[in-house]
């Protein structure tokens, strides 16, 4: 109840203020002013979360499936790690706000450039945690999976991604939060549909309340996903300490 | 059963140092003996076992079980190590479990015997519970119940009771030597309290410091089944005193 409450006062403050000083609405809209404006045409706002939702979730989805090879592949060797790395942290250093045009000319003006911008930014702390938490195996698990004449992969299947699994979800849950930036950054340079692109148009048209508008929506899709992740990690792996949990 | 020969093991460290752990060891243990390793702390006696386990190779000599080279960790030896290192996400019976399913052998009548190994040492209704709601004790009785549970003929037991308190030593102490009666096998139990390892072994065989050597092997003749309270005995009294004579040198094991 407290969080509810709390931003509901926060709302009823804003909407006060805004009245009691006469803010100009570009400067700063009222509640009820973005609810106005927002829900003016469901359907359109409607269509515009869906294709921002399915380019974070296509994005968050290819992050997952070429992190978590990618940190075993890393953690494997040193010789592969070596050679790897250094590419790895080539693509953070990379502005992806200035890689993005580039990639639409070269993929052309389809979601598929926003899906790899998107994928570019959320996938880097997701491979360091992954490869963070299979190498963190303390030597006496390892050894019991000799002792047991474990394989290579019974010693990663049955032990160190089991092992690894709170570091991952720690993982996914910033990859979450960046494939939201991810897909708006994407938009803003190239997309005719999407909240990213509802901001940059509105702004451009004046009609602020629709951009805080879609700024909030953003805002609530991130929180879905994220406590999407935290809950799948609380019915899955319910053994799995994380640090929103009481430890016991 | 087991023949360590002239084994040597040395560590090359980071700052290509070398130390040498053990230096020419020899031992000879038989079919179901219960043999401890004592000696003071840095002495070689976890490496050894490891050795003889497999999961470290000999620097010289070589050690054979039944007469073949032990390489590798062998299927039919249990290791029972410092702390339970239990899986956290698994439940007591799948922990007990476990080394039948890396080996892949487990059949239908394994959770039977699972369960009644953990009846044995007394967690019979934990079978469902996790790790992190079991205390110290229990997580290293659940670690003896998975040493035991693919039947090995060998148990390494690297001071197993060492994090527990006093009275779960004791409790665990004869519980260990109930199963060793009902299901014999060749035990190699390293530990530093001579107390216990009078108490346990059939032989204690005594190492120096780094480099170990073998000083002694220290027969005990306390009869079984043995009690607390036989460390009043002559025998016990007198294998204990011999130990500690040779680990800290005629004037510590005076007996007033």
């Amino acid at each position: 109840m407290l969080p509810i409450a709390a931003i509901a006062s926060l709302l009823v403050i804003w909407e006060v203020v805004c009245r009691l000083f006469a803010i100009p609405t570009y400067i700063i809209p009222a509640p009820s002013a973005i609810w106005q404006e927002t829900s003016a045409l469901p359907g359109n706002v409607a269509w515009h979360t869906l294709v921002t939702g399915k380019t974070v979730l296509l994005g968050f989805l290819v992050s997952v499936l070429v992190s978590l090879p990618l940190a075993v592949l890393l953690t494997s060797s040193r010789l592969v790690a070596g050679a790897v790395y250094p590419l790895l942290v080539l693509t953070q250093a990379i502005p992806k706000v200035a890689l993005a045009p580039i990639l639409v000319v070269v993929l052309g003006t389809s979601e598929l450039p926003r899906v790899v911008v998107t994928f570019l930014v959320a996938f880097f702390p997701l491979v360091l945690s992954i490869a963070s938490g299979l190498v963190s195996v303390p030597p006496d698990l390892i050894e019991l999976g000799r002792a047991c004449r474990a394989s290579r992969w019974t010693e990663l299947w049955r032990i160190r991604l089991p092992y690894a699994v709170p570091f991952i979800f720690s993982g996914l849950k910033a990859a979450i939060a960046l494939a939201v930036v991810g897909a708006v950054v994407a938009e803003f340079v190239n997309a005719d549909a999407g909240l990213g692109y509802l901001i940059q148009t509105s702004t451009a048209f004046f009609k602020v309340q629709l951009a805080w508008g879609a700024l909030i929506i953003l805002s609530i899709m991130g929180i879905v996903l994220f406590q999407l992740i935290v809950a799948i990690e609380r019915i899955f792996f319910p053994w799995s300490p994380g640090i929103d949990k009481p430890t016991v | 059963m087991i023949e360590i020969e002239n084994v040597s093991k040395h560590f090359v460290s980071r700052d290509r140092d070398r130390v040498a752990a053990l230096s020419n060891v020899s031992i000879s243990i038989r079919r179901n003996e219960f043999v401890c390793l004592v000696g003071p702390s840095g002495c070689g006696k976890s490496t050894l076992l490891r050795l003889v386990g497999g999961l470290l190779p000999v620097s010289q000599g070589r050690v054979m079980i039944e007469g073949k080279l032990v390489a590798e960790p062998r299927a039919e030896t249990g290791i029972v190590f410092q702390s339970p290192t239990l899986l956290p996400w698994a439940s007591v019976l799948d922990n007990v479990l476990f080394p039948l399913k890396m080996m892949k052998r487990v059949t239908p009548e394994s959770p039977a015997r699972a369960k009644s190994l953990l009846r044995l040492v007394g967690l019979e209704g934990f079978e469902g519970k996790y790790p992190r709601e079991l205390s110290g004790g229990m997580q290293m009785r659940t670690g003896i119940c998975r040493a035991l549970v693919h039947e090995p003929d060998i148990l390494l037991m690297d001071e197993p009771f060492g994090s527990l308190d006093a009275l779960t030593r004791e409790e665990l102490t004869l519980q260990l030597m109930r199963i060793w009666r009902e299901q014999p096998k060749t035990v190699l139990f390293v530990t530093h309290s001579i107390p216990e390892s009078v108490m346990l072994a059939d032989r204690v065989v005594v190492l120096s410091s780094r480099p170990g050597r073998v000083l002694e092997i220290v027969p005990v003749e306390v009869p079984r089944p043995r009690q607390f309270g036989m460390e009043a005995l002559d025998e016990f009294q007198r294998a204990a005193s011999r130990i500690r004579q040779l680990i800290f040198g005629v004037a510590a094991s005076a007996v007033h």
